[in-house]
């Protein structure tokens, strides 16, 4: 059974037709990259796929929950990690966890906040206020906030923008450890084709609300002759896809 | 249920947090109603002609001076109630932390109870001092009316709740752009709640407005109970009657706003 399932998913604001009838699976254990340039319907999926925005059209099952009619279910066993979504400020990080361990209702909160503070390396600054850090130690902070529940499902929005390669490769490097101990099926959006290449066993690629093309990074690699992910996505984000190479 | 009350904490003590690290935001609870209280408190003692510890007023002045004194206390309950669902639920759109809360397993009935423990802890922390002030510097004990304060008090937090409901749902249609109707709400209302004078001192068109606030008649409860020690239960039953209606045509409107927003995408920008 796949872990989510999507089927002919729209979302339509005015006449502009933001996701156009898409579809597409995730298994269990399996990381999908969903690829595309600004506006290409990235976040307005993943926005779905989170409850916080209602599709037009469309069905999206995660963890065998409709979300139209039982969301809260299929939330509590999934997270989401953005750089774009602040945690509160004042707060300390400490706090902040404990806080979403409460929401998530986590059992045993200190214990998984002294876990996740081993494993992402958060103890010089757990009691500082969230307002007060770096990039890099924020980007870990929101990862250890969108673990807290030990999802089976994790969307990450760009999870490694902003951050200097060191820490990229340490936040790589601790998702792929995540997934080879949990299983979690993870979704990640991300401009960063290396990290794609490294990460996704499938790729989703986006643009103007449709997925133009979808495969394994090998397997698009060879489809466009191309050396790298970012020779790909430059053709498909420049209109000269498979269909526009095939034409000429 | 242990789930939900979990929840509910967990956004309870995300605000004692808040709180407990910005002492600008603790002092601003008490700060206006304590204000209000001294402002109210000198004029009342000028009408009632000298200061009430003495105790030489005239019995009509110093019910006018009482009433004014409980009318500016229980209006900080009402008031400081809808603010503090209000300023709550802002408070995670100027920490921009309002996306986490929707994509969490946080119901918005779980929100709502969330915010509304957290405005009556903001109307403790507020209206106590103030009334505490009306004692010693006053001599006006507001505890004088006796068990049915509990009463005066309930009702007049389900009214700030009902209205905080129309804010919320506002901010949710419009955004941060009417964030400036939590403070300023419930302010128009004050000449038709019948806080300072009774609905009788209305003009004869605006008192079946008037009687449609539930604050109206604990207001005129209060005055009966000062007046005559006489408490009126038509009155406190329409205050209860009119706050279910209240309650529950805010709820209709909060969650056709919220489902609105979610639709529009408003969820993800509200605060932009």
């Amino acid at each position: 059974m796949n872990t989510v399932s999507v089927q002919a998913l729209c979302k339509r604001y005015g006449t502009t037709l933001a996701v156009d009838n898409i579809s597409f699976a995730i298994k269990p254990g399996q990381t999908v990259g969903l690829l595309g340039g600004n506006g290409a319907g990235k976040t307005t999926t993943i926005s779905m796929l989170l409850g916080i925005l209602a599709p037009s059209a469309g069905s999206i099952e995660i963890l065998g929950h409709d979300m139209a009619r039982d969301r809260f279910a299929a939330l509590a066993r999934m997270n989401f990690s953005s750089p774009y979504i602040a945690l509160p400020g004042r707060l300390s990080v400490r706090e902040n966890l404990t806080v979403y361990a409460h929401l998530y209702n986590v059992r045993d909160s200190r214990g998984r906040i002294a876990e996740l503070a081993t494993e992402l390396d958060l103890h010089d600054f757990i009691d500082r206020p969230a307002a007060n850090l770096s990039a890099g130690q924020k980007t870990r902070v929101a990862l250890a906030k969108s673990l807290i529940n030990r999802p089976e499902v994790l969307l990450l929005d760009e999870p490694t923008a902003s951050l200097d390669p060191d820490t990229g490769d340490l936040v790589r490097s601790w998702l792929e450890r995540y997934r080879a101990t949990s299983g979690c099926s993870m979704l990640i959006a991300s401009h960063n084709m290396a990290e794609v290449e490294r990460l996704c066993d499938h790729v989703l690629m986006m643009r103007q609300g449709r997925i133009v093309d979808e495969g394994s990074p090998d397997a698009l690699l060879s489809r466009y002759g191309r050396e790298s992910m970012e020779d790909v996505f430059l053709d498909i984000a420049r209109g000269r896809g498979l269909a526009a190479r095939e034409d000429a | 249920m242990q789930a939900s009350l979990r929840r509910i904490w967990g956004l309870v003590y995300r605000h004692l947090c808040l709180y407990r690290r910005s002492w600008p935001r603790l002092a601003e609870l008490a700060y206006w109603p304590v204000l209000q209280m001294c402002i109210w408190g000198f004029t009342a003692s000028f009408i009632s002609g000298q200061q009430f510890t003495h105790g030489t007023a005239g019995h009509g002045l110093l019910l006018v001076a009482s009433t004014m004194l409980g009318g500016v206390l229980l209006w900080e309950v009402t008031i400081r109630s809808q603010m503090g669902v209000a300023i709550s639920f802002l408070e995670e759109i100027w920490s921009r932390n309002l996306g986490h809360i929707f994509i969490s397993p946080l119901r918005p009935w779980e929100l709502l109870a969330g915010l509304i423990v957290v405005a009556f802890l903001r109307v403790m922390a507020g209206v106590l001092p103030a009334i505490l002030v009306a004692y010693l510097l006053y001599a006006f004990n507001l505890f004088a009316l006796g068990p049915v304060l509990v009463l005066f008090f309930a009702n007049l937090m389900i009214m700030g709740w009902a209205f905080a409901l129309a804010v919320v749902s506002l901010i949710l249609r419009h955004g941060a752009g009417a964030e400036a109707l939590a403070w300023s709400l419930l302010f128009g209302l004050t000449p038709l709640a019948a806080v300072y004078y009774p609905v009788s001192t209305l003009p004869v068109w605006l008192q079946p407005i008037s009687e449609i606030i539930p604050a109206t008649h604990v207001f005129e409860g209060m005055r009966a109970v000062l007046r005559n020690g006489h408490v009126s239960s038509i009155h406190l039953l329409a205050a209860f009657g009119l706050n279910a209606v209240w309650l529950l045509l805010a709820s209709l409107l909060f969650a056709s706003q919220f489902r609105a927003a979610r639709s529009r995408g408003a969820l993800i920008t509200i605060g932009e």
